[in-house]
Parts: structure tokens; sequence; C-alpha cells
């Protein structure tokens, strides 16, 4: 059973602003899909592996060389808030 | 002139039959007609598309055509990144962004002359089964208006189906390519993971995604996903393994192929009707010299947990950027950071985004790690150890695409019900392997249905051959939507 | 009785060409987001490639620290929301880091202390912000991702610093490791070096951890010193008069002077790790690292070793001369060159000489750790060299000789053409200086009354005056052995 603190603090961890009404929509509708999932619990995993990468590749890397950037008007041409050559922001609280 | 595959189509423009220009102009005039009862289009890219057709006249004049699919009109799902083209995943968080940059796979297909005619409708970030959650407008099924086109692609799909596109670009995260395929009558294939490169997908599972291509026919969606296929050195993911023809070897027949039938894929609950039409497809294989012998893939009824578990947290992570700082929308009036990030988060994203997002953050949050996010990627494991299994007695598995056909709008309103259309689709994305849909049939109401092959990882020719053989020896690839006009 | 325990957290920008994950390019001091992409500004669609060079200098520290570089690596996707973090997560690593297990040496007080190295990872830097004032007061701050993606290189020390002398000293030695090997420029101010401290009192002889307040913004090895002086007294205050520190980070305020708390730790971030898909793990092998352990320089401890054994230096002067590479090898050279020029000197006699003259002359005029002033000094270690040899044969007197040093090092002359062209050629003629000694003592019948009477004190006066007379070029022993022939006939 997820509680509605649970989800209240999962909606701060992923900055998200849930009205009345939607928390409790929220709160039952992930209790289901939880529920839906803890299935998983029936298998045996011991001793297996986590796939992370279905890629069989290892030590993809690349040379460290410089190649031509976004020239500084593209780089801030979808700022929703451009001020000069720097995008702008509202105060910062420490949280 | 927008009946023809692309095959037949380029080859046209070579005998000078017909330009790219007259093409393009006439899929542009049947979209401005008939897509505003569709809504498979978010944007209509008119000025370009014109403008690169009449250069692929021009090379064709020259007797200078850059390869096959030169001036081929083609729609793009609104989450690949197209430079100077709007592409907002059909959210409100990204109305308004204009990527400064062309995702590869739109690169390569401009550099193989291709035509982009437009952005496609999808559901919200790639999130979706119907295409009923783009926050712009829903997209309608071409062979029933009242029905969903199927999702998260249903844009493109829906534009194929009905003649405004020759092909397109959609992603199958956990389905999205196969399921509006199949619900579609149309063809759909999603690659083995790795195999196209996802620089500039706009990514919502990262080690699921794979674009891949829309078409009428399987040769057309050979024919697209050579021109994307191939390691790209901005994806790190993106694999080695050099791009076959995959053209060459489609007629190479089914005589002799062993095919596997998943006991797991004929479930209770699922159309009757998506059962017979399977089963018959099964039959023809049979017929055109196929062996067939049942498989069991017993982590089937765990896939979809697993996916429910590994998709929403990589695209709870992967959605955190949306924030109102650097692009799209920024809700106004907050008096500080946090205010303006979270009002912006909750008024820009719809509620089956937020969902995920929540889910997501809840199963990697502290303390529940291990025992969702940590326990479905050992479930991973084995569903790939099925597969591996499966394969070491049949080359290919036969199944159906969905349980159902395309149902209607707003008839799943519960999100768990609409998870379960993707049932047969996910295990193929979570063991990363190439799958295809190609229409097997129709219900007694005229609702396509698909028919799933799903192969070996990098055996794409297998998969296609297989459909390209089930294809050829049926009528249905030919059937088209009776659109009012 | 209570007991220090302090820990390091080091941030080091690594000298790559390009950024972690993409090929902007890192130079510092470019105009704001003019050194950005797709990758780096975090846009939708774009992925991270890694680096190679950023893993070599990874593995070249993890090397110089003693650490076991780990064959199985992988990054993680560390989740928070700062505008300075473009994807609002910061690609790190958590479980699989670089390298783990390491030491370093640190003397504080001629005391010896290894203190242990827990790991070394790789990650992404953060973007700059400014604020239109100051961080409590702006009502908006300006996002410049210019820094966003450049490689960090992230080092954490296990608690074993027992006091802010020691952390100062760890600093030190370790910025010295990071520059010695040219993975990073070391420059606190330009932040391509920072550094964090965990700060924590327990009763001597306790094993358990006390409650432990992470100090930020220590940027410089004077305010990490004054920082960790500050909060251990201000714990230690804290815990006498009952009172219970809390947990939490705060930031040091070189102004004023004191740490002040910027958020709680009580509620610690969760972020949320997990392995990043988008990249895949590494399999570092033996052949690769045996290849890039082959190529390390000396270490500076190593080489305080070596300076000691091979050039008989006393352990101070190894010291200072060791703790810069450019002035250790400035050192080497002009011995050597010295050596050449007069060979009747021993090797130690000459590393001698050079090394007072370097720390004595050369190091009043330069930074020991600038490290281009030192290469590029006017007075290269050959003309150094050369002063030294005129020192040696009594060409010119060792007062005169730092006059010409001065010159040397404004003109980038040698020492020859100096002398030459002023006359500074000492005089060694004896029948001169004879003369010259009895006109002054001549002179000065009161001084010499005044050594008559026993006070030896006065010779030091005619001395002195030769000098004078001869604008200090009399050759000081001649002189010496003049006067004390001369007045002990009187």
């Amino acid at each position: 059973m997820i509680t509605r603190e649970a989800v209240l603090h999962v909606a701060r961890l992923a900055r998200l602003e849930l009205s009345e009404s939607e928390l409790e929509r929220m709160r039952a509708q992930l209790d289901a899909i939880l529920t839906y999932i803890d299935r998983l619990k029936e298998l045996d995993v011991t001793d297996v592996e986590p796939t992370s990468h279905a890629v069989p590749r290892v030590n993809v890397m690349r040379d460290d060389v410089v190649v031509p950037c976004l020239p500084q008007d593209e780089a801030l041409r979808n700022a929703p808030d451009r001020v000069g050559e720097f995008f702008r922001v509202p105060r910062i609280i420490e949280d | 002139m927008t009946e023809q595959p692309i095959h037949e189509l380029t080859e046209a423009y070579r005998r000078t039959a017909t330009t790219p220009t007259a093409v393009t102009e006439s899929y542009l005039a049947r979209i401005a007609e008939l897509d505003g009862r569709i809504g498979g289009y978010l944007t209509i890219t008119r000025e370009q598309a014109l403008r690169a057709a009449a250069e692929s006249d021009a090379r064709y004049r020259a007797g200078k055509p850059l390869g096959p699919l030169d001036g081929a009109p083609l729609v793009y799902k609104d989450v690949l990144c197209t430079r100077g083209v709007q592409t907002t995943c059909a959210s409100r968080i990204l109305e308004g962004f204009v990527p400064p940059y062309d995702a590869t796979v739109v690169a390569r297909l401009t550099a193989a002359g291709a035509v982009m005619l437009g952005k496609g409708n999808m559901d919200e970030f790639a999130m979706g089964s119907s295409t009923e959650y783009s926050a712009f407008r829903p997209t309608r099924n071409p062979w029933d208006l009242a029905r969903v086109p199927g999702g998260s692609s249903g844009g493109p799909a829906a534009a194929v189906a009905a003649g405004l596109a020759v092909g397109g670009l959609g992603t199958d995260t956990g389905g999205s390519i196969r399921q509006p395929a199949a619900f579609c009558g149309i063809v759909g294939l999603k690659p083995t993971y790795g195999r196209v490169s996802r620089y500039g997908l706009v990514a919502f599972g990262s080690s699921l995604d794979q674009i891949g291509p829309f078409a009428r026919d399987v040769t057309d969606a050979a024919l697209l996903l050579g021109a994307i296929a191939g390691l790209d050195p901005c994806d790190s993911t993106s694999l080695e393994a050099p791009v076959p023809d995959y053209v060459a070897t489609l007629s190479r027949g089914v005589k002799g192929l062993r095919l596997g039938i998943p006991d797991e894929y004929f479930i209770e609950g699922m159309d009757p009707e998506v059962e017979r039409a399977v089963r018959a497809a099964v039959d023809v294989l049979r017929g055109l010299g196929a062996t067939l012998e049942k498989v069991s893939l017993p982590t089937t009824r765990h896939a979809l947990a697993t996916y429910y578990v590994i998709a929403p947290a990589e695209a709870s992570s992967n959605l955190a950027r949306y924030d109102g700082v650097k692009y799209g929308l920024r809700a106004a009036g907050a008096k500080d950071l946090i205010e303006m990030s979270s009002r912006t988060r909750a008024a820009g994203f719809g509620a089956e985004v937020k969902r995920r997002i929540m889910l997501g953050t809840y199963v990697l949050s502290a303390g529940y790690y291990e025992a969702y996010y940590g326990r479905a990627q050992k479930v991973r494991t084995l569903v790939r150890r099925d597969f591996d299994t499966a394969f070491g007695r049949v080359e290919l598995i036969v199944a159906p695409t969905t349980p159902n056909v395309a149902f209607k709008h707003g008839e799943k309103e519960d999100p768990l019900s609409m998870y379960l259309n993707d049932v047969f689709a996910v295990p193929a994305n979570i063991a990363g392997l190439p799958a295809i849909s190609v229409p097997c049939g129709f219900s007694a109401q005229g609702l396509p249905i698909g028919l799933q092959f799903i192969g070996k990882a990098l055996d794409e020719p297998g998969v296609l051959r297989a459909a390209y053989a089930y294809e050829q020896a049926t009528p249905w690839h030919a059937r088209r939507p009776s659109l009012p006009s | 009785m209570m007991e220090i325990v302090i820990g390091l957290e080091v941030h080091a920008q690594l000298l790559t060409r390009s950024k972690m994950f993409c090929g902007c390019a890192t130079t510092f001091g470019a105009p704001p987001n003019s050194q950005t992409c797709p990758v780096c500004q975090g846009m939708p669609g774009s992925l991270p490639v890694l680096n190679r060079r950023a893993v070599e200098f990874g593995i070249k520290t993890a090397l110089a620290f003693d650490c076991r570089v780990n064959t199985a690596c992988r990054f993680a996707r560390k989740h928070y929301y700062y505008p300075d973090m473009p994807k609002n997560f910061q690609i790190s690593q958590y479980e699989e880091p670089l390298a783990e297990d390491g030491s370093l040496d640190i003397e504080v007080e001629g005391a010896s202390r290894t203190i242990r190295i827990q790991r070394l990872h790789l990650e992404e830097d953060v973007g700059k912000l400014l604020h239109e004032g100051t961080l409590e007061t702006a009502q908006a701050s300006l996002v410049d991702f210019n820094r966003s993606g450049v490689p960090l290189m992230e080092t954490v020390s296990r608690p074993d610093l027992r006091s802010p002398e020691e952390a100062a000293a760890y600093l030190r030695a370790f910025r010295a490791v990071l520059v010695y090997l040219g993975v990073c420029d070391g420059n606190m101010e330009e932040g391509s070096l920072r550094c964090d401290a965990n700060v924590s009192l327990r009763p001597r002889g306790s094993t358990e951890l006390g409650t432990k307040v992470e100090i930020k913004n220590l940027n410089s090895f004077k305010n990490v010193k004054l920082a960790l002086e500050f909060e251990v007294r201000r714990q230690a205050e804290a815990l006498e008069t009952g009172e219970r520190v809390a947990q939490e980070t705060r930031l040091w305020d070189a102004e004023r002077g004191y740490t002040r708390s910027m958020r709680s730790k009580e509620f610690a971030h969760d972020y949320r790790y997990f392995p990043e898909p988008d990249l895949i793990p590494l399999a570092i092998d033996r052949a690769w690292v045996d290849e890039i352990r082959a190529g390390l320089p000396e270490l500076p401890r190593a080489r305080r070793r070596r300076f000691v054994t091979e050039y008989g230096l006393p352990p101070y002067d190894a010291d200072v001369l060791t703790q810069a590479r450019a002035l250790a090898e400035y050192h080497e050279q002009a011995t050597a060159a010295l050596r050449r020029a007069a060979p009747s000197l021993t090797l130690g006699q000459a590393a001698k000489s050079t090394s007072n003259w370097i720390m004595s002359e050369l190091l009043r005029v330069l930074p020991a750790d600038d490290e281009a002033a030192v290469r590029e000094a006017k007075i290269t270690p050959s003309r150094l060299a050369g002063l030294l040899k005129l020192v040696e044969d009594g060409t010119i007197s060792g007062r005169i000789a730092k006059d010409v040093f001065q010159k040397m090092f404004a003109s980038g002359e040698d020492a020859q053409t100096i002398v030459a062209r002023e006359g500074l050629t000492q005089v060694s003629d004896e029948s001169a200086l004879a003369a010259v000694v009895d006109q002054v003592i001549a002179r000065n019948p009161r001084a010499l009354e005044d050594f008559r009477k026993g006070k030896t004190a006065a010779a030091k006066a005619f001395f002195g005056d030769v000098m004078k007379a001869t604008q200090g070029k009399a050759n000081p022993a001649i002189v010496q052995r003049l006067l004390e022939e001369k007045l002990s006939k009187i």
C-alpha cells in the first residue's frame, strides 16, 4: 500500500506539484500498478546477473579532439528567459 | 500517385513517369484534405518539403539520384529532433522547442534524398498505446475514425495507412511501432537494440528505445532500415556490425525455416478474431514450407512488469531536464526556482507522463532500488535467456502483435488496462531483439490484425524475409482504408 | 580530550582538450555559452560519448597514489535539481569507480603520516551560476554552461587527517602530484582544483565517528586551514556546552572568517543512483594500465628522496626544490651545468651551491609553483651556473654576485657580459689590496687604538672600510687575511 506521504515525498523528489485531487488519484493508480509489478517477486533471481545493457560492446570511447560547438546565438535560442549571453532563472532558495 | 510504395515510386521517378515535386504536392494536398480528420501530423513542413522535392527533381533529371529513397515523402514521429523545425514530443513542455540539430536518422534520410512532409503525432513523450495522450490532438484510425491508431507512434502509422505519407519513422520502446502498425494495417519494424542510432531521439527508456520504419510493404521497410541503420560515433550504444543489404535477401522464402509459436502469446481474454487470424497466418507459413513448433517463453508473464519498472525509471531520469530553465515551457509568476520548475512540470506534463515519472522516481528512490529496479534488471536477464533457449531450436518466433484490435477512443481509461495492450510486444524490447509486425487479416468489423515475427539479435534479414514471404502470399498489404474525401 | 577527524574531497578539472562527453573545448574564459553543444547543454535527444584521455588521466593519477585501478568500471546517474546541471542529473560514478584504496604521505612539523585514499572517480562538471548580488539576496541568477561537461576527477580521502595543518598539507601534496603529472593545472582561484572537507570531533581513543559537518568553498590552502580551525573550535564549543552538532553543510565565508549553515544534511539528498544506460561499461585491461604506469614521471616523493641520496642535499633543501616539477628540473639542470663549468666541484658541492642560490635568490623573484615562470625565467639554469662559476673561481665576490644576479634576471644577459661591462671583477691583487688595507688602518687611529685595547670588533670596521674603498670588489678572503696579518703585527 503506497501511502499519501510516500506520494508527496516522491512528488517532491520529482519536482512535480500535485493538486489535492491529483494526489489521491495518483496514489490509487500507483498502488494498482505497483501491485501488478509485485509479481516480479515470484521469480527466483539468486545468482542472476542484472542486464543493464543489451549491447555486446565494451570500452566505447572517443579521442580527445575538439569539435566545433554551437554558436552562442543558437545555444541560447530556446531560452525561456535570455539576458545577454546568459540563461536567467528566478532566485534560488536552498531547500 | 500517393498509392505507390517507395520502391515503385522511385522507380517511376527514374522512368520520369512522375516527379518528386508532383508526388510531394499530391501528398501535401491529401494532407490538407484529410489530416484534419485523421490528426496524424503535428507540424507540416510544406516549404521545406517542396524545396527538397525540387532538389530531388534536379537529381533525377541529371540522371544522378542518390538512391532508392531519393524523393520519397516521409513523416517523422515528433520525438525525433529536426533542425530548425519544432519538435514537441506531443507535450506542452516542449512546445516551441526548435532543435539546433538533426537526429542522426533524419540526417541519414536527408542524405539519401528523402523529403520530410512533417512531424507525426504521438503519445506524449512516447508514453502510451493509443496516441490519446498527445497534448495537442488525438489521432484517428483511418480504418475507423472512432477508434485509436495505437501508440505511441500513432501519428506516423495513421499517416502512412491513410496515404498521407509513403512511409515514416516511429520509435518502439514497449511496442510503439509494432502495435500501431498492427492497428493500422501497415508494416512496422523495431530493429535490434543498438542497430539504429538514438542520437537525436528524445529519450524515454534509454535501454529500450529504438527507431524504426513504418511502410506500406516489407520491401519499403527494408529500404528505410538500410538507410538509417549502422554505427554512429555519437551514440555509445550503437552497434559496430556492418549493415547488410536488407532488400537483397527478402525473397529467400521460408522453405525449411524453423518457426516457433510461443504458448504464452495465446492468452485468455485476447480477442478470438486475433487468435484466429494469427493461426491462419501460421497455416500459410506452413504451406510456404516453414516448419512450426511450439516453444515456451515462461517469463512472458513477467516481461510487462519488468518493462513497467525499467521504462518509467529511465523516463523519470530522462525527463528531469524539463524544468523551464533552458528550453520549452516556463511557468510564469513563480517566486523562486523550485516553484517555477514544479509549476512548469505540473502544467507541461500530462497525466500519463506524470504517472510514469512518479512510478520511476519511486522505484529508484532510496530503499526501493534493489526491490524494484535491481530485481527488474535481473528478470530482464531471465527474459533474454528464455529467448536464447527458444532460438536454440527455432530461427524465428511468430506470434500475434497485440491481444486485440483497435479500441475506441476513451475506452481504456484505466492505465493498467492500457498497459496490457503491449503484453506481446514488450518482451522483444526487454531482450533487445528485432521484431516486425505485418498485416495478417481483418476483424469482422474491418479492423486490421497484426502478425509479429521476432528474431535473434541482428537477424533483421531473417525477420524481413519471413515477413516478405508471408506478405507476398496474402492480399492484406494491398488493402487501403476507404477514407471519406 | 577530543580528537579532530577530517576527510577531504578534492575535485580536479582534467587538462583534456575537449569535454568529458562531447567535443566542446575546455578553455577557460570564453564568452558565456559559446562553448556548448546539445550534449553538454542537455538538450533533448543528446547522448554522451566518453573521452579516452580523461580515463587515461584518471588512471595515471590513480597509479601515482598507489590506488587499485578497477577492471570493471562504469558510470552512473546522480540525480538532483540545480540550474547549473543541464540534465538535472550528473553523470558520475557510484558502485564501480575507476580506482580505490590508495594513499598519500604528508609531513607536518617533521612528522610523516600516511593518509588513505578511499576512491577516485570521474564525472562531469556543472555550469557556472552568477547571482545578481549574492546567492541570498539575488532576485535572479544567470547560467553559463561553458563549464558544463568539463572532465572532473573526484578523490575522496578516508577521515585520517587529524588537524587543519594536516589537511592543508594533504591538499598541498595532492595538488603537487596532479601538477607534476600534468593532469590538472591546480589553479584554485580559477576553480580547476576544489576542495570540500568533512569535519567531526570524537573523544580520543574512540573508533566511532562523530557527527560529520561538510565544509564547502575552500578555495586556497590558507582558507582550508582557517576554515577548519574555525569549524573545529565551533564544534568543540558546541559539544562543551552540551549542544548537539547538526549534520549539515556549511559554507566558509573567508571575508568574515566563519562557517555558516548552507543546508541541512539531515535530509540527505536521495541521488537515486542507477547505471548510466547511455554509456557502455569499461573493461580496463592491464596492458593499458601498465602502459600508463610506464609513462609516469618521477613523482615528488621519489624525487625528494633522490635529491637527498644522490645529491647529498639536506632534507629541507630537497623539500623546497621538489615542491614543483619545473623548479626541481631547474635545479638539476643548473647543477649539471655548474659541474661542466667548474669540474673541480663535487656533485654535492655543485648541488648545494645551486640549491642555495635558488632558494635565496631565485625564489625571491619567482613563485616556486609557477611552472611557466620558472621555465621561462631569463636567468636560465646554465646562466645561473655561469654566474656561480665566476664566484667559484674568485672572479667576483659573493656579494657582487648577488647584484649581478638581479641584473641577469632583468636583462637575460649572462654573467660574463655584465661583469665585464661594469668592471665588477674582484680585486685579488695582494699588493694592491695590501696598500688599501694600510691606507685604511692609517686613516683610522681611533679604531686602531680600540683594537689594541682588545676590542676585536674594530677589525670589522676596517674590513667594511676596505670593501667600501674598493667598491665592494675586494676579495673578502684576501682582505680578511691581510687585515689579520697586519693587525697582528701592530
